[in-house]
């Protein structure tokens, strides 16, 4: 059985900070939404191949409403700025979810660290944690207060939150505030990769056992990463080509003279679909299932490209 | 007739208004003239006697297309505005409906129609045709709409959805419903609405759970009603929509490419040599001669398309197959060139409307240029094709053609 799929209309839209809307999305059917855990997030299915993850960042108690927080990201293919620009009050959104994998663990003692848009997961945790009566802190950092999303939420725990803006108190100091941590503390930390990373180092060799972390990383992110030079061999024509970063595989075939049908270029159509004889394809196309995408033995090459440095196709 | 070309004033660039009705018998028997002027024209134009937008150039009609949340198809992507009059049918869950309605369902399709099932269909496909062909062949001359093109969708499609044997003459009637449905509630409208009623019914009938073959792409359907993924209604309606697209659209497709390659005789010569050119022959005469030749969208919101500024609520007629010939997108635009680079022709359509079962069109397209590129030295024409006119599609009823039979080769 497939996790839940429903289609919800946005009922508030709101500016929640610089460059930060808060959405409350309801049932369409006006029924229950499914239940969820702290540290839960959703998939908006914003169409045209456009999925993007948020966390859950409202009360799991109320089924009738799914409050999120989406930060503006400049770079970001499309599906943030969609939501700051065209979505509004009474649009309906496809919605999949919701899934944990940043679940809340009991514990005594509970370090919270934000950075950024990683506040999202971490309120609903808080909220819990706070009305079981457990000891925690939150350490809270962004750009500027400015930009820095649900202060006000926060603003009722007084100073169990430190807030730090990076531009009133530079880097988060985060050796100076896990050592609140006790043997039994948990520390659950949500934000840009490099505080991710710092918190690792700061927590030392003690990280497997208490860190608990959420990365926020765009696909496209880290395709980019990836679009690099590799090998394509053509089996049947005897060619070896050399594939660019920028180009793609059916560009780099063309180009050699070896007529091949394609039609939509972007990974939709699956026209262009090629047999793969050795090598691991980096799938990139919006039609083949999990399963074949494992299988690894057809490809589209007018998107996909190479996990390792040589593909073999049967052209 | 006289048609005449006058611009209308307004804010913002004068848009050229033109008189031509595109779903007359005489635009929809030889329309390409008829595009040229419309496309030259402008980027954008209105047709008066509708009092619609349209587009008859590439550029316009991809971006129109690749932009769903501006050009809606909820509304209908015929003629009638549905937010304004009832539809004649119940409207198509995927063609007729716009995200997050549409993705749902459309997913389904995608995983129903995926390259893995449509790969499985390839052996028995090609077999049907090797045998369909090779007697025809033996014939010498035959009729490539009538005794191929007719025959080898009906012949292989319905076995792969798994439909009764009983009624499947109403297949194409229905086709011929839902693509003159698209147009004015003109002559042919009503000629194929003439038995709608009892047509229906049995379309309904056949796409039930339990008159579909175990194994066909019907029950694939079916079973995600079980998943809870979409509902037993959405499973009916899909597999509806797989009655509706899959078959006239291949018939005209196949025998669209059979009339125009046996009008290029240089061009069969080359597939002949080569039969490898089979697929990309079958996909340069969808550019050609596209089976599919228009539909509509309604605008959401003032948009700007090629500088003209569109108001929301407005339908606009695209010209998809006027868009396959506009020379600013294609050399030569009007000759057959089966080695031509044919990406980006709008032909299945494009963006989240692209034709969900266009590889299942290629294999059958395929299979055929295929069989008879093994057979066949030349493909003469001994009549010309009949135009068979409806309201969306362009093709031919009848052409006549005659064979000269290959010398035994070794494969």
């Amino acid at each position: 059985m497939r996790e839940p799929e429903f289609v919800t209309v946005v009922r508030e839209k709101t500016v929640v900070s610089d460059g930060v809307v808060g959405l409350v999305l309801g049932h369409a059917e006006g029924t229950p939404l499914p239940s969820w855990r702290p540290g839960a997030h959703i998939d908006l299915v914003l169409g045209d191949g456009l999925v993007r993850q948020y966390s859950l960042c409202g009360d799991p108690a109320d089924p009738s409403a799914y409050r999120l927080g989406v930060l503006r990201e400049p770079d970001g293919r499309g599906g943030s700025s969609y939501v700051h620009d065209s979505l509004s009050t009474g649009d309906r959104i496809l919605v999949r979810g919701p899934r944990n994998h940043f679940e809340l663990e009991d514990a005594p003692s509970y370090l919270f660290v934000a950075g950024g848009i990683g506040i999202t997961p971490l309120l609903p945790m808080i909220a819990e944690v706070d009305a079981g009566g457990a000891r925690w802190r939150l350490l809270y950092g962004g750009r500027t207060r400015r930009s820095m999303a649900f202060l006000d939420v926060l603003d009722r725990y007084g100073d169990r939150v430190l807030v730090r803006p990076q531009d009133g108190h530079g880097l988060l100091d985060l050796r100076g505030f896990l050592e609140e941590a006790t043997r039994d503390t948990l520390v659950y930390g949500c934000g840009p990769e490099p505080l991710l990373t710092a918190l690792e180092d700061a927590c030392g060799a003690r990280a497997r056992e208490m860190l608990r972390v959420e990365r926020f990383t765009p696909r496209e992110a880290i395709h980019d990463d990836r679009d690099g030079m590799f090998e394509v061999v053509l089996a049947q024509s005897g060619l070896t080509l050399t594939v660019g970063p920028g180009q793609t595989v059916l560009e780099c075939v063309e180009a050699a003279g070896i007529p091949v049908l394609s039609s939509c270029q972007e990974g939709t159509c699956g026209t262009c679909e090629t047999d793969v004889l050795e090598g691991t394809p980096d799938h990139r196309d919006s039609l083949l299932t999990e399963d074949e995408r494992a299988d690894g033995t057809t490809m589209m090459i007018c998107v996909s490209r190479c996990l390792g440095e040589r593909l073999v196709l049967d052209l | 007739m006289t048609s005449g070309t006058t611009t209308s004033s307004g804010p913002g660039p004068s848009v050229p208004v033109l008189d031509d009705d595109p779903f007359s018998r005489s635009f929809l028997a030889d329309p390409y003239p008829r595009h040229e002027r419309m496309r030259e024209a402008g980027p954008v134009i209105r047709l008066s006697h509708y009092g619609i937008w349209a587009s008859a150039r590439h550029e316009q009609v991809f971006a129109a297309l690749t932009d769903w949340r501006a050009f809606s198809s909820a509304s209908g992507v015929g003629l009638a505005d549905f937010r304004k009059e009832k539809p004649w049918r119940v409207p198509s869950l995927l063609l007729e409906a716009d995200p997050p309605d549409h993705t749902r369902v459309r997913e389904v399709m995608t995983e129903v129609l995926s390259s893995r099932r449509v790969r499985g269909l390839r052996e028995e496909f090609a077999a049907a045709a090797e045998a369909l062909v090779g007697d025809l062949v033996e014939r010498g001359t035959f009729d490539a709409v009538r005794d191929l093109a007719e025959v080898f969708p009906l012949r292989v499609f319905p076995d792969a959805l798994g439909l009764p044997e009983q009624g499947r003459e109403n297949l194409m009637p229905y086709g011929g419903m839902a693509f003159n449905g698209f147009g004015p509630r003109n002559d042919l409208f009503h000629e194929a609405m003439a038995d709608a009623a009892r047509i229906q019914e049995w379309i309904n009938e056949a796409c039930r759970r339990e008159n579909l073959a175990a194994g066909g792409l019907g029950q694939d359907i079916w079973a995600f009603a079980d998943t809870g993924r979409i509902t037993p209604e959405q499973a009916a309606m899909l597999v509806r929509s797989l009655l509706s697209a899959g078959i006239d659209t291949t018939v005209y497709a196949i025998g669209n490419a059979l009339a125009a390659l046996a009008a290029h005789p240089g061009q069969w010569a080359r597939v002949h040599e080569n039969p490898a050119l089979a697929k990309l022959a079958f996909e340069e005469a969808i550019r050609f001669e596209s089976p599919v030749q228009t539909f509509f969208r309604t605008t959401t919101r003032t948009v700007d398309l090629g500088g003209v500024r569109i108001g929301p609520g407005e339908k606009i007629l695209l010209f998809l197959g006027a868009a396959n010939r506009d020379p600013r997108k294609w050399i030569n635009p009007h000759t057959l060139d089966v080695t031509r680079r044919t990406a980006g022709h709008v032909g299945f359509g494009t963006g989240i409307h692209g034709c969900v079962g266009q590889q299942v069109a290629r294999l059958e397209g395929d299979v055929v240029l295929t069989a008879l590129a093994r057979r066949a030295a030349t493909l003469t024409p001994t009549a010309a094709p009949e135009p068979r006119p409806n309201n969306t599609l362009r093709g031919f009823s009848s052409a006549p053609i005659r064979v000269e039979k290959a010398a035994v080769r070794s494969r």
